[in-house]
């Protein structure tokens, strides 16, 4: 791990451009994936006016928002109310720090390892930073001055910390036979073994459902159900700050992809594949890329297939099913690396 | 390289807070706020904690603030448990308002 | 460099503080108690101790402080009305709280005037990493853990308990009879 206290600035600043650029641009491109897989799969045509394929849908939906009329309510927590939409891209921009795009590349006279943050906490911090995207809910639920907004911000947020244990404990099995937190070491040991999702089935199920209640995706979106709540916790936004939750949720949907793409499918690595120097990099970035991608594309594909849960049945689902599932599976995966299979 | 800040300053930051918390404690007349005052005394002594762990180089502070960050959350639950049920019965939380000591 | 980043956190930690004591709406107090948990833990990793400062926003600013914002919106607590004065007649409370701050650092002051302690040596990998941590927490300290498990269980149990609604009885199913002999 490199010497945290004087880190070299310019390789951090080159990663982060990666990183941040990979989930800036995932954004736009969602935004189309999203509209024609959704029409793909209701048998109708989707936007096809605009370029090719509606390929410039997502800039003319940006371009909306941009000059859309932008309505504060007037009896609002002004500051509350404005800095909701801020804090919905923070977990997704601060929680890509941790998670590896590539082996380590040896240029420079020095080993630059490809994670912004090589940090031994790794996963820990990621759940930490994640954590922290209940409030953005909340302030946005409690500063619109609004009954609908509050009751959809409760409802999103204890949605939101109930699925968050079944994440933890989900990912602390992965954690156990690596003995390690760094996602390195997490991506190694997959490369040595095999792909976490075969040993940990139980447990990359109990990941997948309870990502998708983290970002309140159906078959989870109850908090903001249109048909339910009006919008739910963004009842009272418009225009950019509308777009700012929308960015949000796609970003963090796709911080979590990465998560889980890094923990059970191996990462930025393929099975038989062992490239080094900067074709590994680009390689692995790109591996990296294809994996979130076929993670989105599950995203949108349970969306407009199943639907919507109630809000109690969410709740059982969470702490009667999902928790006790991802209790037995830390214990099974413990036991197995006691047991040396793992 | 030796850290340019010496540990001191961390103890003098951490009393620093906790004589601000404990402003906070005896002032307020808002449970709920009282309540995030004792939360800052509580990081105030584990700021404290830690700072004695790194200067004596032992894994001992870590890991009494880690049981305090325990006690802390088990603590705020049933705190913040009793606030509701108190409020059922009082409708306030204002503590002048919910005392029922003679004095 | 550290110089500065101790600089900046200590200063963002006593800044938000002073606004977890003073804001007269309950909902800022809890947002500005945020800013400091999260600027200490940045303090406990600079001090070499990053499991802690990051289980610190796992859970204090992930679950302790959400709860709290939870229970201020559901009970609906007012921010305190512009006329009710916040500081009447508590100015000894204030006095004493600084006179026991001044103490405190005196008390630091004198300590390390007065005594020589070692330098700090400089933070190596092992000093920070969890494997040390661990094996002292569940080999010296594997009681206190225990323990603690099984006080956080009891909270929640008690939590639960204190919070629920207490079913109301009403008038069909607790209607009694009055007493023989009384009057109609």
């Amino acid at each position: 791990m490199a010497d945290l206290a004087s880190p070299n600035l310019i390789d951090v600043a080159v990663k982060l451009a990666v990183m941040l650029g990979f989930v800036l641009t995932v954004v736009p491109v969602m935004v189309w994936v999203e509209r024609r897989g959704s029409a793909l799969i209701q048998d109708r045509p989707g936007p096809n006016r605009l370029g090719p394929f509606g390929l410039i849908q997502p800039l003319a939906d940006a371009l909306k928002f941009i000059f859309k009329e932008d309505v504060t309510p007037s009896a609002a927590d002004k500051p509350l109310y404005l800095l909701a939409p801020i804090l919905a891209l923070l977990p997704a921009f601060t929680t890509i720090v941790v998670i590896p795009f590539g082996p380590t590349l040896e240029a420079f006279g020095r080993s630059i390892p490809l994670v912004i943050a090589p940090a031994e906490t790794g996963v820990l911090m990621f759940l930490s930073l994640a954590s922290l995207g209940v409030y953005s809910l909340v302030l946005a639920g409690y500063g619109s001055n609004n009954k609908f907004s509050l009751l959809g911000a409760i409802r999103a947020s204890a949605q939101m910390i109930s699925y968050e244990l079944a994440l933890t404990l989900s990912v602390l099995a992965v954690v156990i036979p690596v003995s390690s937190f760094y996602l390195p070491d997490v991506v190694a040991y997959q490369q040595k073994h095999v792909w976490n999702v075969i040993p940990q089935i139980i447990g990359f199920v109990v990941f997948l459902i309870a990502s998708f209640a983290e970002t309140n995706r159906l078959p989870f979106d109850l908090p903001e159900a249109e048909s339910e709540l009006v919008a739910g916790f963004h009842t009272e936004y418009s225009a950019m700050r509308f777009a700012s939750f929308f960015m949000g949720e796609y970003a963090s949907m796709t911080a979590l992809s990465c998560l889980g793409v890094t923990l059970y499918f191996g990462g930025w690595s393929l099975p038989f594949v062992h490239l080094t120097g900067w074709i590994g990099a680009i390689v692995g970035l790109l591996v990296l890329v294809a994996k979130v991608g076929i993670a989105m594309a599950v995203f949108v594909w349970v969306r407009w297939t199943f639907p919507r849960f109630r809000y109690d049945q969410l709740m059982r689902l969470g702490w009667k099913v999902l928790l006790p599932l991802a209790i037995l599976n830390l214990l099974a995966v413990a036991a197995m690396t006691l047991a040396g299979w793992l | 390289m030796t850290p340019a800040v010496p540990v001191s300053w961390y103890l003098l930051l951490a009393a620093t807070l906790f004589a601000i918390g404990v402003v906070g404690a005896l002032t307020r007349r808002n449970g709920i706020s009282i309540f995030l005052s004792i939360e800052l005394m509580l990081n105030a002594a584990n700021l404290t904690l830690i700072a004695y762990s790194r200067m004596l180089d032992v894994h001992t502070g870590q890991l009494v603030v880690f049981f305090v960050l325990a006690v802390a959350a088990a603590e705020a639950a049933v705190g913040l448990a009793l606030f509701i049920a108190v409020f059922r019965q009082r409708h306030t939380i204002d503590l002048n308002r919910i005392n029922l000591m003679r004095w | 460099m550290e110089t500065l980043t101790f600089l900046v956190f200590a200063a963002l930690a006593l800044g938000s503080a002073l606004v977890v004591v003073s804001h007269k709406n309950p909902v800022y107090s809890t947002i500005s108690l945020v800013v400091t948990l999260f600027a200490v833990a940045v303090l406990f990793v600079m001090l070499g101790a990053p499991f802690v400062g990051v289980l610190q926003v796992l859970i204090y600013t992930g679950a302790i402080v959400v709860l709290f914002l939870f229970v201020i919106m559901l009970l609906n607590l007012q921010p305190r009305s512009r006329d009710e004065s916040r500081l009447a007649g508590q100015g000894l409370q204030v006095v004493g709280a600084v006179i026991g701050g001044l103490i405190l650092w005196f008390l630091i002051f004198f300590a390390f005037a007065n005594s020589s302690f070692a330098a700090l040596k400089p933070l190596t990998a092992e000093m920070v990493s969890l494997k040390t941590l661990a094996r002292d927490l569940f080999t010296e300290y594997l009681l206190p853990f225990e323990i603690v498990g099984l006080l956080l269980l009891v909270a929640v149990i008690g939590a639960t308990v204190v919070a629920r609604k207490v079913p109301q009885a009403d008038a069909t199913t607790s209607y009694q009879k009055p007493p023989e002999g009384s009057e109609p």
